[in-house]
């Protein structure tokens, strides 16, 4: 036929072609000016789908199996056309999210589960394995076919095995344009434009190949289709098969065109506008419609002409007579292989990094503490390319010829839509829990491998033939592929059905038995109501503390310094007031931080990573009832909503009372005298002042809950706002005979908050101190020290304390303090604590010390570099 | 003229009721929690109590269950800024006579208080 040293330079000169093509991409996408910005680009790159199995495999299922091939097809297209709103569900998610694949939504979905998602990339590894040997042995055996040898592998050595070179440029190729950088989108825009290209060539030949074959070799359909009707050999060729099989298989592709992983590389992680779906929609089908209008001719055409000594996977090749058309479908297959391998091996890499290597990794204290870890995870996932496609080869050379082209390809799909349940479940059902996910999962699994791969491996030998045919130990109700007794379904039907049966009950099952964490749930209310969501603050999942310059440190390991630092000092723009190394983090900046390094590592690794360098509290109360906040049709939220409302109503009523009592009063009895009506009025006035005051805590806890308070941030000289604080309380403590100490040193300590935030937070602390100090003889102290990094207001009464079990309770809107003093809200603490944090600060309770008596309120700024501060003076 | 014994811990509140009380010329005690509330009982024997439902300690609704546990018949009427259906069948359930939302009406007030008075012992 040619040459084969013409097909070696053909072949190189077209994966030449590849990279130019790969690399312009990538110029064109750091230039700003991407070349894949389109619904077509994005349609022909999805329709990666159609590998060497579609290319060679599709004529042999139908020389063999009549119609059945177009199933694999029908599901994709159904798939692709009705539910474009379930792929773009996912977008949406994995974007907001920066999920960069099937290992990573698995886990994010559920709470961060690490288990989940190295399982989920475990099963993606071993599922896909023996797909990619499929396609290394289709361009293996097509090679030697185009240039006049044996079929077979079987004489050749593996070291003289043109696949072996191919996998290895194809390994180049993917670690050169999939992980040539670290990105937090991990978007490849040259890979995808090669693959684009790619689904284009074998289109192209393919049709080549049909064209000819109908036109050139037969007076085109109604002439070869005459024919094969008078064959004998052709009697049923048009024949439907068994109509089980139908079923399962199109339901099996339309999961497989979501959730392999290559799919959901280029259907997701790759996607750069979700509106490209929708062209999409209709293109991708139409590709596939395409692309198997001449299937049954080329198969006809091969059974009438070649007969059964040629293997039917190779008629597309094997009909072909001038050495050119068979060089370009030779290229074709070729395409179809190379895309295959490419986006599965990425995909892969993505997931064996993020989701089983690196959070082993960083459980060892000398991997987390290297300072370039960004790097690390690269090599990780170059090394993740090159072992797969190792495999992946060795897989073809041990299993040989045992490997049906369609059989494998659907074992591979059966695997992968084991996911389904979990995933897609996930998407639309909020009680979905981790361990749901986990046992239907599991049990799909092992049902797939015992129902499914099982047989596969008794084909090359491996496992002894008769347990299959008989059943293990000889029992035929335990026969793997007529499980139970069920027939008629074919063996793939039976496998699929047994192991998506009990996935999805298992799945529903444990979900509806057991609880979900507040994590979980916070997790799945982010999921399911992403369209319910608007990004941006408001998400705290997050309770600790971490200085600004450590959580930037981390980040920089994985993105390089510079882009940590942009990150944080955008976050401080946007908050308006600067962020000094040693700040407390805010929790939107912690969030920020562990997307960013979700892109980089998956979620599961990033959230490991966070709280390995913030000291983090379990999630309280407080945390809870912001989760629930997050589902916001939860009657929860309702019922805690009417509860704040209900109490803000009856705090408001109290001066309310006093104030209509005495009103009514005065009105009623216009005789009173001077002194008792001048006591009346007085006390209305008092009381008009609390509703007051009240009211205008009420929208600053509004005000400061939604983030919208003004602050105006300036360097801030503590001492002066102290004694201020001080004077405007000295009345308060003139009138309850309480003695106020003023402790502050001599020199100056400057901290950058807002003035007027800092002396209400003082006279706040200062009126509550005189509250709840014994009358006459109390003594209250406020004292400021400071070393180099806080600056730290004492706020020490001698009244009876509060226990520690309160000590996080007191700062709860409306919670006030042991016995109910009077003229509070309940809410200072609560907006104190606000204001603070607002300025990266703290505000803590604690005992006085010593006596057993009294409680301290501490709080805590940090200092600014301005700050000059000599030895502690008493004034 | 009846003894009226009043339990809130909001002082100014207190100020008013007494100056109600006191001008239909009844004889008035107060106090500002539950615990006071039931030794003031024993010792003064009010005719009726004007009971707030949020007081530190022991809450009205204890406070009214105890006393009718003891056997006290006197009349409580109870006052309190939660208004709800749910509240108002509590307060009755523990065994108020009648339940007043604040704030409230100084004529209501006056108005339920006699009833009680007039319809009692």
């Amino acid at each position: 036929m040619v040459a084969a040293w013409v097909v070696v330079v053909v072949s190189l000169a077209y994966l030449g072609l590849l990279f130019g093509i790969a690399h312009h991409g990538d110029k064109r996408a750091a230039a700003g000016r991407s070349l894949i910005s389109s619904g077509v680009v994005y349609a022909l790159s999805l329709a990666v789908y159609a590998t060497s199995w579609t290319y060679y495999g599709s004529v042999g299922r139908a020389a063999t199996r009549g119609m059945e091939f177009l199933t694999i097809y029908l599901g994709p297209a159904c798939a692709m056309a009705c539910s474009a709103v379930v792929l773009q569900k996912i977008i949406r998610v994995s974007k907001r999210y920066r999920i960069t694949s099937l290992s990573d939504f698995a886990a994010a979905r559920y709470g961060n589960s690490r288990v989940l998602g190295g399982l989920v990339a475990l099963v993606a590894v071993v599922g896909t394995v023996p797909y990619i040997a499929l396609q290394l042995k289709a361009v293996s055996s097509t090679f030697r076919l185009v240039s006049g040898g044996e079929v077979s592998a079987a004489g050749v050595p593996p070291y003289a095995d043109t696949a072996l070179y191919v996998a290895l440029v194809l390994a180049l190729f993917s670690i050169l344009f999939g992980t040539g950088h670290l990105d937090a989108t991990e978007r490849h825009e040259g890979m995808v434009a090669a693959i684009a290209f790619e689904s284009v060539v074998k289109l192209v030949a393919f049709l080549a190949a049909g064209l000819y074959v109908t036109f050139g070799l037969f007076g085109g359909f109604g002439d070869l289709f005459d024919r094969a009707a008078a064959s004998p050999a052709l009697a049923d060729a048009t024949d439907i098969g068994e109509y089980g099989n139908w079923f399962w298989l199109i339901v099996l592709s339309a999961f497989a065109v979501l959730l392999l992983p290559r799919q959901f590389q280029i259907g997701v992680v790759e996607n750069v506008d979700e509106r490209h779906v929708r062209t999409a929609a209709w293109l991708f089908p139409l590709y596939l419609l395409v692309i198997n209008i001449f299937v049954l001719p080329i198969a006809l055409a091969g059974v009438l002409l070649l007969g059964p000594t040629v293997s039917p996977d190779t008629y597309v090749l094997a009909l072909q007579q001038s050495s050119a058309l068979a060089l370009l479908v030779f290229i074709g297959g070729l395409s179809a292989a190379t895309g295959m391998v490419i986006v599965e091996t990425i995909a892969l890499s993505t997931m064996v990094s993020n989701s089983l290597v690196v959070p082993l990794l960083l459980r060892r204290a000398e991997v987390a503490a290297r300072g370039d870890l960004g790097r690390l995870v690269l090599r990780i996932r170059r090394v993740t390319i090159l072992v797969v496609l190792l495999l992946g080869f060795g897989f073809f050379r041990i299993s040989g010829d045992a490997l049906g082209l369609v059989d494998m390809g659907l074992v591979s799909f059966a695997a992968v839509a084991q996911f389904a349940p979990a995933l897609l479940g996930g998407l639309w059902w909020k009680g979905a829990t981790r361990n749901g996910a986990l046992a239907g999962l599991v049990a799909g699994i092992a049902l797939w491998a015992y129902t499914l791969l099982l047989p596969e491996l008794a084909k090359s030998g491996w496992v002894p033939g008769s347990v299959v045919r008989d059943g293990p130990f000889g029992i035929a109700l335990l026969r793997p592929q007529e499980l139970f007794g069920l027939t008629g379904a074919g063996a793939v039907g039976n496998g699929v059905f047994w192991s998506l049966l009990v996935n999805v009950v298992l799945f529903v099952g444990v979900s509806l038995a057991g609880r979900q964490t507040p994590a979980e749930a916070g997790h799945a209310a982010l999921f399911v109501d992403i369209d319910r969501r608007t990004p941006g603050p408001g998400t705290r999942f997050y309770r600790g503390s971490v200085p600004v310059a450590r959580l930037r440190d981390l980040l920089a390991r994985f993105v390089g310094a510079e882009a940590a630092a942009a990150l944080v000092t955008e976050h401080a723009t946007r908050r308006g007031a600067p962020l000094p190394d040693d700040a407390q983090a805010d929790p939107e900046l912690v969030r920020q931080v562990e997307t960013a390094l979700t892109g980089a590592v998956g979620p599961a690794a990033a959230r490991a990573l966070v709280a390995s360098v913030a000291d983090e509290e379990p999630l309280g109360m407080a945390e809870v009832i912001e989760l629930v906040g997050e589902a916001q049709h939860l009657r929860e939220l309702d019922r805690l909503k009417d509860e704040f409302i209900a109490t803000v109503t009856h705090e408001l009523r109290t001066p309310l009372t006093s104030i209509r009592a005495f009103t009514e009063i005065l009105r009623d009895n216009p005789d009173l005298p001077a002194a008792e009506r001048a006591r009346y009025l007085e006390i209305m006035a008092t009381e008009t002042e609390r509703l007051t005051r009240m009211v205008n805590q009420v929208l600053d806890l509004a005000r400061l809950e939604s983030g919208n308070a003004e602050w105006r941030v300036t360097d801030v000289a503590l001492g002066p706002l102290i004694d201020e604080a001080a004077t405007a309380t000295a009345q308060l403590f003139t009138d309850g005979r309480v003695a106020l100490d003023v402790d502050v040193p001599a020199g100056t300590t400057v901290v950058e908050a807002d003035r007027d935030g800092v002396v209400q937070v003082l006279l706040n602390l200062l009126s509550n101190a005189v509250k709840v100090s014994p009358p006459a003889g109390g003594r209250v102290r406020i004292t400021l020290r400071t070393d180099d990094r806080v600056a730290r207001i004492d706020v020490a009464d001698d009244g009876p304390g509060v226990p520690a079990t309160e000590r996080e309770l007191i700062f709860d809107r409306f919670r006030q303090g042991g016995a109910g003093g009077t003229g509070g809200t309940g809410l200072g603490l609560a907006i104190s604590r606000r204001i603070v944090e607002q300025f990266g600060g703290t505000l803590e309770v604690s005992d006085c010390g010593g006596n057993g008596r009294g409680a301290t309120f501490s709080v805590g700024l940090p200092v600014s570099a301005k700050s000059a501060h000599a030895g502690a003076k008493r004034r | 003229m009846a003894r009226i014994l009043i339990c809130d811990d909001e002082p100014n509140i207190v100020v008013s009721l007494e100056f109600l009380m006191r001008r239909q010329g009844h004889e008035v005690r107060a106090v500002g929690d539950g615990d006071a509330a039931l030794a003031a009982v024993t010792e003064f024997a009010p005719d009726l109590v004007l009971l707030d439902l949020m007081l530190p300690g022991r809450d009205g609704y204890e406070v009214c269950q105890t006393l009718r546990a003891d056997g006290h018949h006197m009349k409580i009427l109870m006052l309190t800024a939660k208004g709800r259906e749910a509240e108002i069948a509590k307060g009755l359930a523990v065994g108020a006579d009648a339940y007043l939302t604040k704030p409230f009406g100084t004529q209501d007030l006056v108005a339920r208080v006699q009833r009680l008075l007039g319809a009692g012992t």
